[in-house]
């Protein structure tokens, strides 16, 4: 299997070809990509710098133009794909329809890979886009159950790319709206969720607050850990009580399920996080690497180190870690 | 005069229920009903042959029928469900997921999209042309400026392509494997004794300011404000807009149909403010902005 990782500036990307990436991800800095964040993302120039880093040391790049561009954005999201190809990345990860079909058209040799945004659980869909735009790979969702992942790879007409470890969108992805709902930006549309502007932090006698667009979303007591404000891990009243009432600031981690995603015919696992730093990049990528290594040598001797667990929970959201629902008692 | 419609039903209400609210439904003036369950693969109230049963009833009546299909398709039974409903050639059907696409095309029944499809250009809109496509439901966190570019880009291209817009209801935000009424009652997702039954029209999530977020209803994610373009009825008709989509709720939807029918007949309505479950309003995304707004 594949490690892919992500790639959210130049010194990020050399990091996750060092620490071993068999291919990383990137986009460019504007909100064709589904990681709009300040100062993130590359230029032109860097993108080539990197790419050329990456090809020296035998890994690959893939430029996600993941969201949906409307109408006026057309020429821009078109362009995005034109650059891709003009830069010679090894793949392009797309959701929308039309861009697809025009990328299949124009450059039908750049290979084609469905991003997550583009919602397929069903091996039905991945036919959809297989047979209208030729897609080569396809990034599954994070809702879908071990259960469910197995029925799908038994049928996929394509390769399969699974979330491995990172940020857990509990949502079936480029169909979730909260966030355009509390912010005017949402994944599908700007290539954010919870946007940074709409984020307000403030010290109350009822503890510190965290706001989006001014909607409470949490409220800490002292000493305890608060996070960024993703809508969908606040605490809210329900029926009289007030919890995690969506999901829990947790972080996905599939490492304990690498046997039996190899085993499943999954092609690659991807590492969430093209905001995060060079030095997380390093960590993570070294871990998975090592941990992927070792599937490789002895699968029937696989078993993930202490070490490796403890190095990716002092990562993860809350220093805790779930499987998501790929195992299915968790929901 | 633009059509109006009403949404699959979007909570979870007994056979009972769903039987009375389209016996009055077949009475209303909407033009066309789409029918089905279209959120949750544990909801079995009513069986694939009773959908058909009431199809048939309510074309008889006169209505335009669609057949919904589930939104997020997750396994094999899910994909049985859809391809009973891609069989028949009775009845439009309406793909919420890219599955119900690619079936409905295989078989050459023709389709419309829900507002859960990622419609977002006009380029997308040629593509499922060729695929059969026969009108399409504009994504709800769209707004007006955005209609009116894929209405205009629509003639353009010398397609037709009716727009439907979903103008009134809790908004469909987000879907899920994981079920938040389950979560709520503490209860496994498998094993969820249809807690949706005692609330039929979904469970209220507010912030800790008492502020009106969300409506959890099993494994969807709702808007806490009810969206309504009443008043933005003759703005759509201008711009070409076709159908107008009310979503069912189980109390007070024959006074919303009769205020909406009256609205676009050019009559104001004179009646009171509608007595239905207690919701502040919004229409922000039709203007641009955050979707819980209120503009105006």
């Amino acid at each position: 299997m594949e490690l892919v990782c992500p790639a959210g500036s130049l010194p990020a990307l050399k990091t996750a070809v060092d620490n071993g990436a068999d291919a990383v991800y990137l986009g460019f800095r504007d909100s064709t990509n589904a990681r709009q964040f300040a100062g993130l993302n590359f230029n032109d120039k860097r993108a080539a710098e990197g790419i050329q880093y990456a090809h020296n040391h035998g890994s690959r790049v893939f430029c996600a133009i993941n969201t949906y561009p409307q109408p006026d954005g057309w020429e821009q999201w078109k362009a995005a794909v034109d650059r891709a190809a003009a830069l010679g990345v090894d793949a392009i990860i797309l959701a929308d329809m039309g861009l697809l079909d025009y990328a299949a058209n124009r450059y039908p040799d750049m290979a084609r890979h469905l991003s997550v945004q583009g919602s397929a659980t069903s091996y039905e869909a991945l036919s959809f886009y297989k047979d209208n735009f030729g897609i080569r790979r396809a990034v599954l969702p994070r809702v879908l159950s071990l259960d469910q992942v197995r029925g799908v790879a038994r049928q996929s007409p394509v390769e399969l790319e699974v979330f491995a470890f990172g940020s857990l969108c509990i949502m079936a992805e480029g169909r979730c709206y909260l966030s355009s709902y509390l912010t005017d930006e949402s994944p599908n549309t700007r290539g954010a969720c919870s946007p940074a502007k709409a984020v307000r932090w403030q010290e109350t006698p009822r503890g510190l607050e965290s706001r989006l667009n001014d909607v409470l979303i949490d409220r800490y007591g002292p000493g305890e850990p608060a996070g960024y404000p993703t809508l969908c891990k606040g605490r809210f009243e329900v029926g009289g009580s007030v919890y995690h009432a969506i999901e829990e600031p947790v972080s996905l981690n599939t490492m304990d399920l690498l046997p039996e995603l190899q085993s499943l015919g999954i092609s690659a696992v991807k590492i969430e996080g093209r905001q995060r730093s060079p030095a997380y990049i390093a960590d993570v990528a070294r871990t998975w690497r090592q941990a992927l290594d070792s599937l490789g040598r002895a699968p029937e001797e696989y078993a993930v180190k202490d070490a490796w667990r403890s190095t990716l929970s002092g990562l993860s959201e809350g220093g805790l870690t779930t499987l998501g629902a790929y195992h299915r008692k968790w929901k | 005069m633009m059509k109006l419609s009403l949404g699959p039903i979007l909570w979870f209400w007994s056979k009972q229920t769903v039987f009375d609210f389209y016996g009055k439904a077949a009475d209303w003036p909407v033009d066309t009903i789409y029918l089905g369950e279209a959120v949750c693969s544990r909801r079995r109230e009513l069986k694939p042959d009773d959908w058909f049963a009431l199809a048939r009833d309510l074309k008889a009546c006169g209505k335009e029928v669609v057949l919904s299909t589930q939104t997020l398709i997750e396994s094999e039974a899910d994909l049985r469900r859809l391809r009973r409903i891609c069989e028949q050639d009775d009845f439009l059907v309406e793909a919420n997921d890219q599955s119900a696409l690619q079936v409905a095309a295989r078989n050459g029944i023709p389709f419309v999209t829900g507002p859960s499809m990622n419609i977002y250009n006009v380029a997308t809109l040629k593509v499922l042309a060729r695929q059969g496509l026969k009108g399409w439901n504009l994504p709800v966190e769209l707004g007006k400026e955005t209609l009116g570019q894929l209405i205009d880009g629509i003639r353009d291209e010398g397609l037709d392509l009716p727009a439907e817009v979903f103008a009134w209801g809790f908004l469909p935000l987000a879907w899920s494997s994981r079920c938040f009424t389950a979560r709520h009652y503490n209860l496994p997702k498998d094993n969820c004794e249809f807690r949706c039954l005692q609330h039929p029209d979904g469970l209220e999530l507010r912030s800790r300011e008492s502020r009106e977020l969300f409506r959890l209803n099993g494994i969807s994610t709702l808007s806490g404000a009810r969206y309504d373009l009443m008043r933005e009825m003759p703005e759509m008709e201008r711009m070409g807009v076709n159908t107008v989509r009310l979503s069912p709720e189980h109390q007070g939807m024959e006074a919303v149909v009769r205020r909406f029918d009256q609205v676009r007949r050019g009559e104001v309505p004179q009646t009171d403010p509608l007595q239905l479950v207690e919701a502040p309003p919004c229409n922000g995304y039709w203007y641009g902005r955050p979707g819980m707004d209120l503009v105006g």
